[in-house]
Order: C-alpha cells, then sequence, then structure tokens
C-alpha cells in the first residue's frame, strides 16, 4: 500500500503540469475538472492505506525514494503514520472539495487554467510536507507552501494590492522559514540526521533540555509564520486579496494548518522543553484573544473569516503548547471542515452579490441562497462551539486540557473562555448581517444560488461540519486512539475526571450560547447598530499592527539599506578605492614637475650626482 | 588523446574560423561563433561522462615540460571541484553568444574576444601549473576588459578600467606569492624555481611564510569573488557590461575567486587557512546580508542582481573556510547554482532590455499581463535564486549553512538571514517590475520571448530543477575532491573536521521498517 | 721627470671638466654635441692610459667600443639638430622642453 503513496504527491504534480502547458487548450471548464480529477485521485490512493492504518495493522512506516543531499543525509523519504494519514485526508479532501468548487467559482476568469495550476501546486507541496519523513525534506513542502501560496494569493496580479499581499506573505512566511532552517542546522549539528524516527528514538538521550528548547523555540518561529501567530500573523488578514477559493485553501485544509502540523511531528522535542510549551502557549492564547478583538469590528466577511482563522490557530497552538497534541490535531480537523464550509460560503454570497464584501450592503439572503444559509448556519454554529457541533467537540477539549495542567495555565483557560465569547459573538455578527434582517443591497443586484458544483462541497462539508465531532467525545475516543500510533514517544497528560469535564464543557457551552445571544441582540433588528468608540475604530484598524512593523522594522531597515547603499558603498568603500587611485595619481603629478625637459637641468643634475657620489665614495673608501 | 588541451584549444581555433569570415557577411558572423561554441561543450561532456566518481585524484592528467629550468609545465588536470566550473563554463559561453543579438557593431571581433575569453577561462580552471594559472588569470582580463569598454552602456570606460584596475592589483600580490612559492619551492628541491602544482604541494613551508603567501593570494582572488569590501567593481562592471559579459562575468569569472581559494589557499596553506578561516567567515558574512541590504533598493535591475551575487557568493565563501565537508561541498554546488540562476537572470534582463532599453525597475510595472512566457522564466528565475527548495539555489546554500554551523554557528545563524533578505529584495523588484497595472505607455505591445530565447532559456531551466531535485551525482563528484583537502588541513594541522554521521547515543532506526531497502552503503564515508 | 700615467689622467680629467662645462654652459646644441664629444674622448683617454700601465687589452677595447657609439651617436645627433634647426631655425636647446612633465 506504501509503495504507491508517491503517486499522493506526483499526481497533483502532473495535473500542475498539464494545466500550466496545455490548459488553454483543454479550455474551461475542462481545466478545472482535469485539476479536481488529479486531486480526487490522490485522494482515492491515500484511502486504503488510511484505512489500513485504522485496523491498526501496521502503525509506522517508511518509504525510501531516494537520495536527496547526500552529505547531510537529506532523503527523499516518505513516512506514513496516522497523523501523516489524517493530514492527507484533509489535505485532499476538502481540497478537492475547494477544487469542485472552484471550477464554477473561477469560470470565465481570463487565467482559468493557470488558477488550477497553481492550485494542484500547492496540494501537491502540501502532500511533499505532510508526508515527510525527515526534516530536511518538510522544509522543501514548506517553501513550496509559500511558494504557492505566493502565486495564488497574486493571483489577480495586476491589482497592486493583491501582488503586494502575495509578497508579503512569502516574506512574513521567509522569517519564520529562517528559525526553521536554524533548527535544522541544530538539528544536523545534535543528531547528524533528519530523519524524524531516529530523532524521536534518540532525543532524550543525545540532546540536553536546553538544546531541546532551542530547537523547539526555533520550530515555533517557523511555525508560527506559517500558521499565523504573534507576531507574524500580519500576512494572513491581506492574504485574503486572492481568490475566495484560495482562502478556503490556505485557512482550511493547507497552509496554516502546517505550522500546527510541525508542531505535533515534533511533540517528542516539545515535551522535552517545558520552557518552550509555555512560551507556546501564551502565544497561541494572546493570538487567539487579538484576532478574536479585530474580527469583531470587521465589516469585510472575508477579514471576518480571516481573523477568525488567526484565533482558531491561536487555540491549536495553545493545544499543542499545554501537551495535548491530539487535542490540537482534532481541533485542525474540525476547523478545516467548517472553515472550508464558512470560506466557500462566503464565496458563494460574494459570487451572489457580484463581487461585494461588505456585510453592510448584504442583509437578507436567507431567501435568494437557501443552501449557503443552511450550510453556512452549521458552520456558523460549529465554529461557535455549540453543542453537538464538530466545534463544540474539539474547542471543548483543548479547553479542558489547559485547564488540566492547572496553576496560571487557569488563566489562559479564562482567556480562553473569553476568545469563545467572543468567536461566538462575531460569528452571529457575521451571520446576522449577512443572511437575516432587511436586505440592505444596491440597486442593481441580484443575489442567486450558487451553481450545483458550487453547493454540492458545501453540503458535503456542511454534513461533516455536524458530525465529525463525535469521532472523539469523551464516551467514544476514536480519533484519539487513531492519532496514539504517532505519538508514542510522548508522555500522556493527566487526564481529568468524567465529571469535570462534563463540568467543563457545560461551562463553555454556556459561554458559547452567550455569545449567541449578545451577538443576536445586538444585530438581529432592523437598522445595524452604531460600531462608534475608539475601541471599535482600534479594532476596525487591526490595532495598527501593520503600521507599526511598518514604523518600527520596515522604514528603518529601508533607511539602513539606502544609507548602505548610497553613503557607505559609493562614498565610504568607493571613496577609498577612488582615493588610493588618486593618490597614486597625485604622486606622480608631484614627481613628473621635476621633468623640466631642460636637458641642461638633467645634465647639471647628472653631473652633481656624479660629484656627489665621488664624494661619498672617497668618504667611505677613507680617501680623505 | 589529451582531451584537456584540447577543450582549451577549441574556443580559440573557433575565434580563428570566426575571425575569417569575409566582412561583407555580417550576418554569419553569429550563427559561426554559435556553431563553434559548441565543440568545447561536447569536450567538457565527454570530461563530464568519463569523470571517473569517487576518485578525489585528478584525472585526465596532461603534463608536458616547457621551461626545463623554471620548472614550467603545460600541466591540465580536472577534479570534482574544476570539472563543473569546466561545464559549467562550455554551457554559458554559447547561451551567451545565442544572446548577442543585438550586438550590431564589430561583431566579428565581439565573437573572437567571446572565445579567446573561454580559452582563458578553461585554462584558469584545468592548469595545475601555477605560470600557466597566472598566464590564463591574466589572459581572461584583456577580453572582458575590451567588451566591456567597447560594447558596453553609458558609463562603460568607467566600469571597464575600474574592473581591470581592482583585479589588476589583485594580480600584483597574485603574481608576487606565486613567484616567492615557486623560488621556495625551487630552492628545496634543488632548482632555481617551480612552478607545477604538484611539487608546490611538496613544499615545506613556514607558518610565517603561509601567513604572507596566503595573504597575497587571498587578496586576488577576494577581489575576483569579491569578497565585502573588495566588491564595489561587481555592480558597476556588470550593470555596463552588455549582456553575454554579465552572464560570463557573474556565472564564471566570479567563480575563479572561490576555485582560486579551494585550489589554492586552501591546499597550499593548510595553517595558515586554519588561522585565517574566522576572519575571511566575517567578511564574508557581512557580505551576506550588506550584499543584500544594498540589492533591495538599487533603482537598476543589473545592480540589484550585482549586489545579489555579493550576496550568494559570499554564501560560498562562509562555506569554503568553514572547513567541514558538508559547508565546501555545499560551496561548489552554490557555485554551480548561481553560474545558472545569475546566468538566467541576467539572460532575462538582456532579452527585455533589447525591447525597451531601459534597466530602471520604475520604468517598468505590469509586465506579466504583457509579456505572460517572459513573466513565467524571470519569476522561476526570482524563486530559483531566492534559494527555493526543489531548486538549485537551496541545495548548494542549505548544505553550506548545515555544513557551517557545526563550525561557526553563530555567523552561519546571521548568515541564514540573507534567505529573508533575499525573498525582500527578489520579490519587491518582482512586484516592481511585473505586477500592478501598466503605467509606462511605451511597455505596451511588447514582444513576448521568441522560439530563440525560449531555447536559450530552458537548458538553464531543466538544469536549476535537476540540479534541485537530484544533485546526487554532482555530489558524489564533489564530495571526495573536497575530502581530500580536509584531509590535508586534519594532517598538517591540530584542526579536527566535525565529522558526519551518527553521535553517541543516536538510536538508528532510520527506515527501521523499509518497504525498499536504501543503499546508504556508498555515501557513508 | 717622467711622464706617469697620472700625467695622462690628470689631462683627462681636465678634458672632462671641460665638457660638463661646456654641457651647462652653452645653449648652442651643436656646442653641446662638441662637449660631450670631448668628454667622451676624456674617457677614451684614460681607458687607454690604464691599459697601458696595468698591461691589459680590455682598456683600448673598450675604447674601440666607446669610439664606434660615439660615431653612431654623432650620426643620430647631428641628424636631430639638422632638423630639428629646420624646424625652429634655432639651435637653442632652452626653447626644446617637449618633454616637461
Amino acid at each position: 500500500m506504501i509503495d504507491v503513496l508517491w503517486l499522493v504527491i506526483a499526481l497533483p504534480l502532473v495535473g500542475s503540469t498539464i494545466n500550466l502547458f496545455f490548459g488553454k487548450r483543454i479550455g474551461q471548464p475542462l481545466a478545472g475538472w482535469v485539476a479536481f480529477g488529479f486531486v480526487a485521485l490522490a485522494w482515492l490512493v491515500a484511502l486504503p492505506a488510511t484505512f489500513s492504518l485504522i485496523d491498526g495493522s501496521i502503525p509506522v512506516e517508511t518509504s525510501y525514494l531516494f537520495t536527496w543531499i547526500p552529505v547531510v543525509g537529506a532523503d527523499v523519504a516518505l513516512l506514513w503514520d496516522p497523523l501523516s494519514a489524517l493530514m492527507t485526508m484533509i489535505v485532499t479532501g476538502i481540497g478537492s472539495l475547494i477544487h469542485l468548487y472552484s471550477i464554477g467559482y473561477m469560470r470565465g476568469d481570463e487565467r482559468y487554467p493557470r488558477f488550477f495550476s497553481f492550485m494542484n501546486l500547492f496540494i501537491a507541496s502540501m502532500m511533499i510536507l505532510v508526508l515527510s519523513a525527515n526534516y530536511a525534506m518538510m522544509f522543501i513542502g514548506w517553501e513550496l507552501v509559500g511558494l504557492s501560496s505566493y502565486l495564488l494569493i497574486s493571483f489577480w496580479f495586476t491589482k497592486p494590492a493583491a501582488a503586494a499581499a502575495g509578497k508579503k506573505a512569502f516574506i512574513v512566511n521567509r522569517i519564520g522559514d529562517w528559525g526553521f532552517l536554524v533548527a535544522l542546522m541544530i538539528i544536523f549539528a545534535s543528531f547528524g540526521t533528519f530523519d524524524f524516527q531516529t530523532i524521536f528514538a534518540s532525543a532524550p538521550v543525545v540532546i540536553t533540555v536546553g538544546t531541546a528548547t532551542a530547537i523547539t523555540l526555533l520550530l515555533f518561529v517557523g511555525a508560527a509564520g506559517k500558521s499565523a501567530q504573534i507576531p507574524l500573523y500580519v500576512w494572513l488578514p491581506d492574504a485574503m486579496e486572492g481568490p475566495t477559493p484560495v482562502s478556503a485553501l490556505i485557512h482550511a485544509a493547507t497552509m496554516v494548518t502546517a505550522g500546527v502540523f510541525m508542531i505535533a511531528r515534533s511533540a517528542v522535542l516539545f515535551e522535552m522543553a517545558p520552557t518552550t510549551g509555555a512560551i507556546v502557549a501564551v502565544v497561541g492564547t494572546l493570538t487567539a484573544l487579538v484576532a478574536a478583538l479585530i474580527a469583531v469590528s470587521q465589516t469585510d466577511i472575508k477579514k471576518v473569516l480571516a481573523y477568525s482563522t488567526i484565533s482558531q490557530l491561536g487555540y491549536m497552538v495553545l493545544a499543542m503548547g499545554v501537551g495535548a497534541y491530539t487535542a490540537g490535531i482534532f481541533h485542525l480537523t474540525t476547523h478545516a471542515f467548517f472553515k472550508a464550509l464558512l470560506f466557500l460560503g462566503a464565496g458563494s454570497v460574494i459570487h451572489a452579490m457580484a463581487g461585494d464584501q461588505d456585510m453592510r450592503t448584504m442583509g437578507g439572503l436567507r431567501k435568494k441562497m437557501p443552501i449557503t444559509f443552511i450550510t453556512m448556519g452549521a458552520g456558523w454554529l460549529a465554529l461557535s462551539g455549540v453543542f453537538p457541533f464538530s466545534g463544540f467537540w474539539s474547542k471543548d477539549e483543548i479547553l479542558a486540557a489547559t485547564f488540566a495542567k492547572g496553576g496560571w495555565y487557569i488563566g489562559l483557560w479564562v482567556i480562553g473562555l473569553l476568545v469563545a465569547l467572543l468567536t461566538a459573538f462575531y460569528m452571529t455578527r457575521l451571520f446576522v448581517m449577512t443572511f437575516l434582517g432587511k436586505p440592505r443591497w444596491e440597486d442593481g443586484v441580484h443575489p442567486h444560488e450558487s451553481p450545483a458544483t458550487m453547493t454540492i462541497p458545501l453540503i458535503i462539508l456542511g454534513l461533516f461540519t455536524v458530525s465529525f465531532g463525535l469521532v472523539n467525545t469523551p464516551a467514544l475516543v476514536a480519533f484519539e486512539h487513531f492519532l496514539e500510533g504517532s505519538f508514542q514517544y510522548v508522555h500522556h497528560v493527566q487526564g481529568l475526571s468524567m465529571g469535570a469535564i462534563i463540568g467543563l464543557a457545560t461551562i463553555a457551552l454556556i459561554v458559547a450560547i452567550a455569545g449567541i445571544v449578545w451577538g443576536w441582540l445586538k444585530y438581529h433588528r432592523s437598522e445595524l447598530p452604531a460600531e462608534d468608540g475608539k475601541f471599535w475604530r482600534r479594532s476596525r484598524d487591526a490595532f495598527g499592527v501593520d503600521e507599526f512593523y511598518g514604523r518600527t522594522i520596515v522604514e528603518p531597515g529601508k533607511k539602513a539599506s539606502e544609507w548602505a547603499a548610497d553613503v557607505f558603498d559609493v562614498k565610504v568603500l568607493d571613496g577609498i578605492a577612488h582615493g588610493i587611485g588618486s593618490g597614486t595619481r597625485g604622486f606622480g603629478d608631484v614627481l613628473a614637475r621635476l621633468q623640466t625637459g631642460q636637458v641642461r637641468a638633467y645634465a647639471g643634475g647628472v653631473a652633481i650626482a656624479g660629484v656627489l657620489l665621488i664624494i661619498v665614495f672617497l668618504a667611505v673608501g677613507g680617501g680623505f | 588523446m589529451p582531451i584537456l588541451s584540447i577543450l582549451i584549444a577549441l574556443p580559440l581555433i573557433g575565434a580563428l574560423i570566426v575571425a575569417l569570415v569575409p566582412r561583407r557577411r555580417p550576418e554569419l558572423v553569429l550563427p559561426i561563433a554559435l556553431v563553434v561554441s559548441i565543440p568545447p561543450l561536447v569536450a567538457a561532456s565527454y570530461v563530464l561522462w568519463n569523470f571517473a566518481v569517487g576518485d578525489a585524484s585528478f584525472q585526465f592528467t596532461e603534463h608536458v615540460v616547457l621551461v626545463e629550468s623554471f620548472g614550467i609545465s603545460w600541466s591540465l588536470a580536472v577534479d570534482g571541484i574544476s570539472l563543473f566550473m569546466v561545464v559549467l563554463t562550455a554551457l554559458l559561453f554559447p547561451l551567451s553568444i545565442a544572446a548577442s543579438r543585438s550586438i550590431t557593431e564589430q561583431v566579428k571581433t565581439y565573437m573572437v574576444l567571446m572565445l579567446i575569453l573561454e580559452t582563458g577561462v578553461l585554462g584558469v580552471f584545468l592548469s595545475l601549473d601555477l605560470f600557466v594559472f597566472f598566464a590564463f588569470f591574466e589572459i581572461v582580463l584583456i577580453p572582458m576588459y575590451l567588451l566591456i569598454s567597447m560594447w558596453g552602456s553609458d558609463n562603460r570606460a568607467y566600469a571597464a578600467l575600474k574592473f581591470v584596475l581592482f583585479t589588476a592589483v589583485g594580480s600584483a600580490f597574485l603574481l608576487v606569492s606565486i613567484v616567492a612559492l615557486a623560488v621556495i619551492t625551487g630552492d628545496q628541491m634543488g632548482t632555481f624555481a617551480n612552478f607545477d602544482f604538484r611539487n608546490v604541494l611538496q613544499a615545506d613551508l613556514s607558518t610565517t611564510t603561509q601567513y604572507w603567501l596566503f595573504g597575497g593570494f587571498a587578496i586576488a582572488f577576494a577581489i575576483k569573488v569579491p569578497l565585502f569590501p573588495f566588491h564595489t567593481w561587481l555592480p558597476d562592471a556588470h550593470t555596463e557590461a552588455p549582456t553575454a559579459g554579465s552572464v560570463i562575468l557573474a556565472g564564471v569569472l566570479l567563480k575563479m575567486g572561490t576555485y582560486g581559494f579551494l585550489r589554492f589557499n586552501l591546499t597550499l596553506f593548510p595553517e595558515a587557512t586554519v588561522d585565517f578561516a574566522v576572519p575571511l567567515a566575517i567578511l564574508a558574512v557581512i557580505g551576506i546580508v550588506y550584499g543584500a541590504a544594498v540589492a533591495i533598493v538599487q533603482p537598476d535591475i543589473k545592480r540589484l542582481v550585482a549586489y545579489s551575487s555579493v550576496s550568494h557568493m559570499g554564501f560560498v565563501i562562509l562555506g569554503i573556510f568553514a572547513l567541514t565537508t558538508q559547508g565546501m561541498t555545499g560551496s561548489v554546488v552554490t557555485m554551480i547554482s548561481h553560474g545558472l540562476t545569475t546566468g538566467a537572470l541576467f539572460l532575462l534582463i538582456g532579452m527585455i532590455y533589447e525591447r525597451t532599453h531601459t534597466r530602471r525597475i520604475a520604468d517598468y510595472g505590469g509586465l506579466a499581463k504583457i509579456v505572460p512566457i517572459y513573466s513565467g522564466f524571470f519569476l522561476f528565475a526570482v524563486f530559483a535564486s531566492a534559494g527555493l527548495p526543489g531548486l538549485s539555489g537551496f541545495v548548494g546554500e542549505f548544505t553550506i549553512l548545515i555544513g557551517s554551523y557545526l563550525t561557526l554557528p553563530v555567523l552561519t545563524i546571521i548568515a541564514a538571514s540573507g534567505v529573508i533578505l533575499a525573498a525582500i529584495y527578489l520579490l519587491w523588484a518582482y512586484e516592481r517590475v511585473f505586477t500592478g497595472p501598466v503605467v509606462n505607455p511605451k511597455l505596451e505591445g511588447l514582444r513576448d520571448l521568441g522560439f530563440r530565447e525560449v531555447a536559450i532559456m530552458v537548458p538553464l531551466v531543466v538544469l536549476i530543477i535537476g540540479l534541485g531535485v537530484y544533485p546526487k551525482p554532482v555530489f558524489e563528484r564533489i564530495e571526495p575532491s573536497v575530502g581530500i583537502i580536509l584531509e590535508r588541513i586534519e594532517a598538517t594541522t591540530g584542526y579536527i573536521v566535525p565529522e558526519r554521521g551518527t553521535p553517541e547515543g543516536v538510536v538508528d532506526v532510520h527506515y527501521g521498517q523499509v518497504s525498499e531497502s536504501p543503499d546508504h552503503e556508498e555515501e557513508g564515508g | 721627470m717622467t711622464v706617469t700615467v697620472s700625467w695622462f689622467l690628470v689631462l683627462a680629467a681636465g678634458l672632462f671638466s671641460i665638457g660638463v662645462a661646456g654641457v651647462l654652459i652653452r645653449r648652442n646644441a651643436l656646442v653641446m654635441f662638441m662637449s660631450i664629444e670631448l668628454m667622451l674622448n676624456a674617457v677614451n683617454l684614460t681607458f687607454v692610459a690604464v691599459s697601458k700601465e696595468l698591461g691589459l687589452i680590455e682598456g683600448q677595447v673598450a675604447a674601440l667600443f666607446v669610439m664606434v657609439v660615439a660615431a653612431a651617436e654623432v650620426t643620430i645627433g647631428l641628424a636631430i639638430i639638422v632638423s630639428v634647426f629646420r624646424d625652429r631655425s634655432s639651435a637653442n636647446v632652452d626653447e626644446l622642453a617637449e618633454l616637461k612633465g
């Protein structure tokens, strides 16, 4: 089974190549179907291999393909374990639904085949990342994901904002990659290999806690870039400049999950470094809070969802920090379903509104687009954390695990609850402003339900959103059990009693419902409430973080570069070179003045020199 | 068959053939020059094909005594380091000749100079005799000077003179050091002088002597590389040179410096190498960060690429003076890769310059809409240069960083930030040139790349991907040659190369449950 | 009183000094030229005298060389002076400063 796994990477890559070179000849919408076909095929290839893991017959398998860089022992090899199987299923499964949706959504775009080529490349990059059996190969996928996101975010490159957003995403991610890269150096220096199995099996013996802390902190810098954590989250809201299916792909199935996945993959190392764990947990919690505070005031439907993604990623990172890896991955999975659903639903709405993304001009879409309304409703409740939708189960697990840590982690738990309240509030705001109330459309806009290629993915995702949470409840721990094989070197956290779990869940549920009621009361009226005041303004500007970075990092950096280029290089270095040059010339000028051209002067010089020489000789020879 | 002598002679013969083209048929010059530049490539491929893998010694050796009493001989050979430099040279020349269609004045002289230049460069990489090496090192200077000063753009006289003066200063130091070394060697052999590399290698040099000679060689090569702070000639020379000149300059001429470091400084003066490694590595890291930072704000696209070369070559020097197998092997791979990616960038810039006659970034904008194929190639080259994994640039720089960390951790961590800066200067430039709306009306209606231009780019693209995805054949050939340099350093100094391999305590469950048994024996060394 | 070699040397020194003075003082190129000849011949005299005194043939050989070189020099020198004279109708060396740096 594992021998054909390379196809999971190769198939989307082939699809990408076909669309890149022949897409124009294939034409619309066939090019889209081709792309969809290759991703779906990849999913089909991976499916039986996943089932063999559920059996529990083979826990972990490695498949060596070829040697990549021999001197650093980096191979191209695939690792098939429950974690990579789960990620493969998410990426190819949800990925293919998003492809299906895009066939309709992107219809009529001039560069339709190019779009699908890039989408396939994105899936292939993500599969390289997920299936890699060593850190070096993971880094290939890691960077290729960055490339794909760059290509897709700036897909509509004639818009300067889109081009800038793609560039920003890549550069901010590169800052994270720096951390990853340095971590790789330390890993190689310590272990002499990048291979996961070897590193995880021997880490506790080979490296000290200090080294583990250094490695994991640097890995976390990388993860913070991809998974949009403080301080590197700024690229993600801008990434909304890409076409909506791209947002869905980035936020749900691919890019942002990479960081969380990487931490989960490196669980052994993170377990060794409690300091890193604490930092990760705090950063995650703060990210969740800040993003939620920004999300409440956004009026662009995609921006709300973007900040909600950052916020939910904060939860996942918090889970990683407290060592609740399965809970974090579980939330990653449920989030993949409902966030894909929400983005595709938002895309459907934007499609219906002829490109308008401002929620203030929407409202009352319930009647016009019933399928989008119902499926997005499921997503709304799931993200808000309402029982028994999937988001409830996964978010609750993370909060419970944080609570179980005790000590100051209880503080994080409280913040987590606050974020849950805000989440329920802003999602209700989004839902009510979009679908309920009176229509506020401008004249000439005629909202309509989207075609079947767009609604079918919504329905499928909707079903998962409603039901998937049930695979991991306190009563049935199938999901956790499934993932055990991937965390065999990890200590398990002390569990809570059933009573405590139910108690915590009840608190979380009450908070979520409170948030919904709050949002409902505030926004479900005939007139939209004014969102004035200092907090709202600051929040709408995303607390000026971009401007802050601009002032403190970008501008001084640019100034320094300009100084180096225009002053140091030209004036100092070239100045020295020119100085040596003109010094030589000046010395020559001085000597040239002796050259009078007067023959008799030269002769006189010769005569005087001759006489002097004779005197010297006589003096030295003792002639006097 | 003296294949290496033939390889060096072929471009010269080609130059003669080109010189014989009748004056009234200038249109024949380029095709004929292109045709005569192919045989060297064939000969180089022959050498590549027949090169014995895993053999660290010199191969295809030729030895003919020229001047007995001075110990000068015509002595040629290749090893894993020079092999790829030779192939790269033989590849880039046909491509840059093919890309020289915009040269209309004195085409014949231009092509003859190009081919003489090729002979010179090949001679530098192949000679083992220090005297002959120096002769070739200087021969390269003249055609390059003429190429810049005759076919360059506005400020060409200044740039050409600067190029020659900088290099000549270095050459002066090099000449003195070479002569001193030859005389010392000759003394110990009982003759007047000896320039043969293998004899020089046997000479017994005191530490002080090593310091002086190392310094002399190092200045010459550092200017050629160029290492910060000797780099200021490069942006001017690159910017003013015609396209082919820039390609050759960046692609192979800079490598003469790094090659010189590997072949002479490290091999001949092990003690001095160990003692000077850290200062040189510091300069290299300054160069990486400084070159990249300066590149960000360049208004001229060619200058930008020139400064990016300073940054990339800094990586090469860092890898060399980290004195580890990984670092040094990575350096040679980066030398190849930089030749391919920067060559591609300069070729592409030349193609658009032919159409618009401007290199100012501000004059562009929105090109991707007008010339999509061109933009696709450019974006590819940008990412190759930015070190995207799966393309050649990454393989080399990654190996350098991993290897350098073993001996120079702090410097390497700083150097790694070059990766961020590279993304900034390249993508920002791409953004300003290719995306957004078309502002400059002159850009409307530009021709996209034609068949000839695509044909020039395709070999580079294929090699960049090939080297990025499956670099093993290249590594296998470089590693042994790098290995003996390090072995010699270990044998003559107290320095110990950090060993690759599994440290104590590591449980190797590598492919514990493999489905297919990998062959790890041969690369274990 | 015998004529020893010193006499010749004193004479040669005297001739040489006169030559030097001529070159330094006179402005006419032709006269300077003759002064140079005087110096050359002073040297020749020294060569021959010392050669006779020491019984070595080399001095006389050297003198012959000097004479040949002087002859060659006269040929070229006179030609130059003549052409300079034709050019500027003057043989004043102070006016000739083409090589001034």
